[in-house]
């Protein structure tokens, strides 16, 4: 059962990340607009500086 | 609208308070550098594309970016940049754009609120299936130090993130405590609260049964609830919000120099202001020069244009149709009469607040409830044990079984699933409980013009002219922008007339058109201005050529698309329609007879139309009204439920609950339909609800309750109510 003892704080800090990264993207307002973003990819223009 | 101008007084609907807001920015509109258009018609990337490269491409341009989702681009230019330059760019390459007020930014700004739940919701989620998975360990059988250890990791994670995720329960929860009522929020906090700490008391004593899972699956089941709420009113609020923001009221005053655009809310009586042709009055005065007609049907619902010279009163929200007048202000602004009308409906409104939801309802039976159940449970437990700690551990397990994790879930589930359909089809839902109200109805009162009509007349008996005079009345229909001049023309090209030699043409605001075919002098217009007959009792023009008697050439109104199958279907549902119009006997009745209306009220006053609508009401009658004008306003605020189309006046579509975006009527029905299905709906999932209720209450009073049976009934509950609700789409 030791292993426990590493397991446990991995996954928290694992889980953390992934929270930690959503915080980013909903303050970067990457759900502002979902459907814009998926059809901006399929853009020709060349986008030298993405917004 | 003095009844919308206090930004302390918390309005019905959100776009109440946008149109205020709209109203005072209208001025800094003027000198902002940053505009925001709506693009209703983009759909693709190559939409985004065109858009952005088009506008970059305008000099003064800085930055443009398409927002798809919202159909809005907003611009960061220098302040010369006109918006309306922009959209009249856009719409010569194909994109159809308007200006939005700026008002709107903040709007956007204001679903911070939105933001702040889902990160709440992620915290929640993140917590919960850490804590999950720790429980897994306990459930399947850890014992001694190691269930220890699960309990306290689980702790650790739990009561901050119960802390924090909470919030919006606890705020609620205590608002109600302190003005002495109990709503949802206050079963919920005590189950966490309690939940929390019995367990920690637990697991100090290293006692078996810890209850953190079930505390943090609680807050996330209702904060999806929460969310799916929010969303579903922040929606239908922007878009809402959308069609407010498109009515920027400006005026043109005259100074000594020439004219400057203002804002009409910053005119004072004693101004003069210039009314071209097309444009609506933005103020009430009097007429000091230029003749016109005026389209009063807005105000009033008379189809046939009212004639004004020199020293007739005009009011705010007329339309002016054929020649320019200089209006001096007497009352602008908040004082107008279409400002008074507006307090009308502040007042009707406030009656419709009392209506009880189906949440409501059951929150008034639940909450007591499971508080009874709770204590009683304990005191059982108490009295036959004497041991607190077992007592608080069973209190703790009721809250828990009976908290209304489902019931958070039942509504907001099916009104988000209901509006998104209906958003489809065409409507926005602008109130929460507007779908449950719809769904009672049994008795549907109409307007005419400009509801169940298109507004536009429509030239009726043309075989009936002579073949010279079809020719003649072209020949002179097209000298004018009139509407019912553009109407004609329309329609004798449409039966394949050509027009005659007509010379000299000529129109004469507010009366007609006129011009010499030959040597003859030919006129179109008014009765009393071409002379040679009297008027009939319908709208209509007359043609006179020479010194012949004068030709009536008759108008009906054009039906809107649906019109006639959205009555034969309500009717077909045994609902009571009524039609209930200001425009004049003969004309409306004639117009009933068609549509297949037997219950008519023509000639309604403003303060008539809601009557009509109160005095239903007070049979017992659940009133539907549908209307477009400012002389509706009232009338939609009384009903129990109302829709107007997006074509209606500002607000009137502040003051209904439901608003039509396209031009058919026939949505109508199908929400009719979805908002019964949803009511069903609803309904159920009460039932499904009280039944996981009932099934895991008695294992809880009789201490069987583990907190692996808690866990499964809470999810299992709330999964089935959201996929019940979910057929709905």
């Amino acid at each position: 059962m030791d292993i426990l003892g590493i397991l446990i704080p991995v996954s928290l800090f694992m889980g953390g990340l992934g929270l930690a990264v959503f915080w980013w993207m909903l303050r970067k307002g990457q759900f502002d607009d979902p459907e814009g973003d998926a059809h901006r990819i399929l853009r020709d223009d060349y986008d030298d500086h993405p917004k | 609208m003095t009844a919308y101008a206090d930004p302390q007084r918390p309005s019905a609907c959100p776009a109440c308070d946008a149109a205020p807001l709209a109203e005072q920015m209208a001025g800094a509109a003027l000198k902002d550098a940053r505009l925001m258009l709506a693009l209703p018609g983009i759909h693709c990337a190559a939409c985004i594309s065109g858009v952005e490269r088009l506008l970059l491409a305008q000099p003064g341009v800085r930055d443009a970016r398409v927002n798809l989702t919202l159909r809005r681009v907003s611009v960061q230019a220098d302040p010369e940049v006109e918006a309306e330059a922009l959209c009249a760019t856009l719409a010569a390459a194909g994109y159809e754009a308007h200006e939005l007020d700026p008002g709107l930014l903040a709007a956007t700004e204001i679903d911070a609120r939105g933001r702040a739940l889902l990160m709440r919701l992620a915290v929640a989620v993140f917590a919960m299936m850490n804590v999950m998975l720790l429980s897994v360990a306990v459930w399947s059988g850890a014992e001694g130090v190691t269930r220890d250890m699960m309990h306290w990791i689980s702790a650790a994670i739990a009561i901050p993130a119960v802390i924090f995720c909470g919030q919006p329960f606890y705020a609620s929860a205590f608002g109600a405590l302190r003005a002495g009522r109990l709503n949802m929020d206050v079963p919920i906090t005590l189950a966490i609260v309690l939940a929390v700490g019995t367990s920690l008391y637990e697991t100090t004593l290293s006692g078996e049964h810890a209850y953190f899972d079930a505390a943090i699956a609680l807050c996330t089941f209702l904060l999806a609830g929460r969310y799916l709420d929010h969303r579903t009113r922040a929606n239908a609020r922007s878009a809402a919000q959308e069609l407010a923001a498109l009515e920027v009221p400006r005026a043109l005053r005259l100074t000594g120099q020439g004219t400057e655009t203002v804002a009409a809310a910053s005119l004072l009586p004693g101004d003069l202001v210039r009314v071209l042709p097309g444009g609506r009055v933005p103020v009430d005065g009097t007429v000091t020069d230029g003749h016109t007609e005026l389209d009063r049907s807005i105000m009033t619902g008379e189809t046939l244009p009212a004639a004004i010279a020199p020293g007739d009163p005009v009011r705010a929200g007329e339309a002016n149709l054929t020649g320019p007048i200089t209006v001096v202000v007497e009352a602008a602004g908040r004082n107008t009469e279409l400002a008074r009308i507006g307090d009308l409906v502040a007042v009707a409104e406030a009656g419709r607040n009392n209506y009880t939801s189906l949440a409501d309802a059951a929150a008034r039976l639940y909450a007591p409830g499971v508080h009874i159940v709770a204590v009683l449970a304990a005191a059982g437990w108490w009295f036959y044990t004497m041991d607190i700690r077992v007592a608080l551990n069973i209190a703790a397990a009721v809250l828990i079984i009976t908290c209304p994790c489902a019931l958070g879930l039942a509504v907001p589930a099916v009104t988000t699933a209901a509006s998104a359909r209906l958003f489809r089809k065409g409507m926005l839902i602008k109130n929460g409980t507007a779908l449950e109200r719809l769904a009672e109805v049994d008795t549907v009162v109409f307007d005419k013009t400009g509801t169940l009509t298109d507004g536009a007349p429509r030239a009726l008996g043309l075989d009936a002219l002579p073949g010279d005079a079809a020719g003649v009345a072209l020949a002179l229909a097209e000298g004018s922008a009139h509407p019912l001049a553009s109407a004609l023309a329309k329609a004798l090209v449409a039966v394949g007339t050509v027009p005659a030699p007509v010379q000299g043409i000529r129109e004469v605001a507010g009366f007609g058109i006129e011009g010499r075919w030959g040597d003859i002098p030919v006129r179109l217009g008014r009765i009393g201005w071409v002379g040679g007959g009297a008027a009939v009792e319908t709208t209509a023009t007359y043609l006179r050529i020479g010194s012949a008697p004068a030709l009536p050439i008759r108008f009906a109104d054009r039906l809107r698309d649906g019109a006639a199958d959205l009555v034969a279907g309500l009717k077909a549902q045994g609902k009571a329609v009524v039609l209930v119009s200001g425009d004049a006997q003969a004309a409306v009745h004639h117009f009933a007879r068609a549509i297949g209306i037997d219950d008519v009220l023509a000639e309604a006053r403003p303060e008539d139309k809601a009557e009509a609508v109160a005095a239903l009401a007070a049979k017992g009658a659940k009133v539907l009204m549908v209307g477009d004008g400012m002389n509706d306003t009232a009338a939609l605020a009384a009903a129990h439920v109302s829709i107007s189309p997006a074509s209606a006046l500002e607000a009137a579509r502040a003051a209904s609950d439901i608003v039509l975006t396209g031009r058919n009527l026939l949505p109508i029905l199908d929400a009719m339909a979805t908002a019964r299905a949803s009511r069903a709906r609803i309904k159920e999932n009460f039932t499904i609800a009280s039944i996981y209720n009932l099934l895991a209450v008695p294992l809880a009073v009789a201490g069987l309750c583990s907190p692996l049976i808690a866990a499964l009934a809470m999810s299992s509950s709330s999964l089935t109510v959201s996929l019940n609700a979910l057929r709905l789409r």
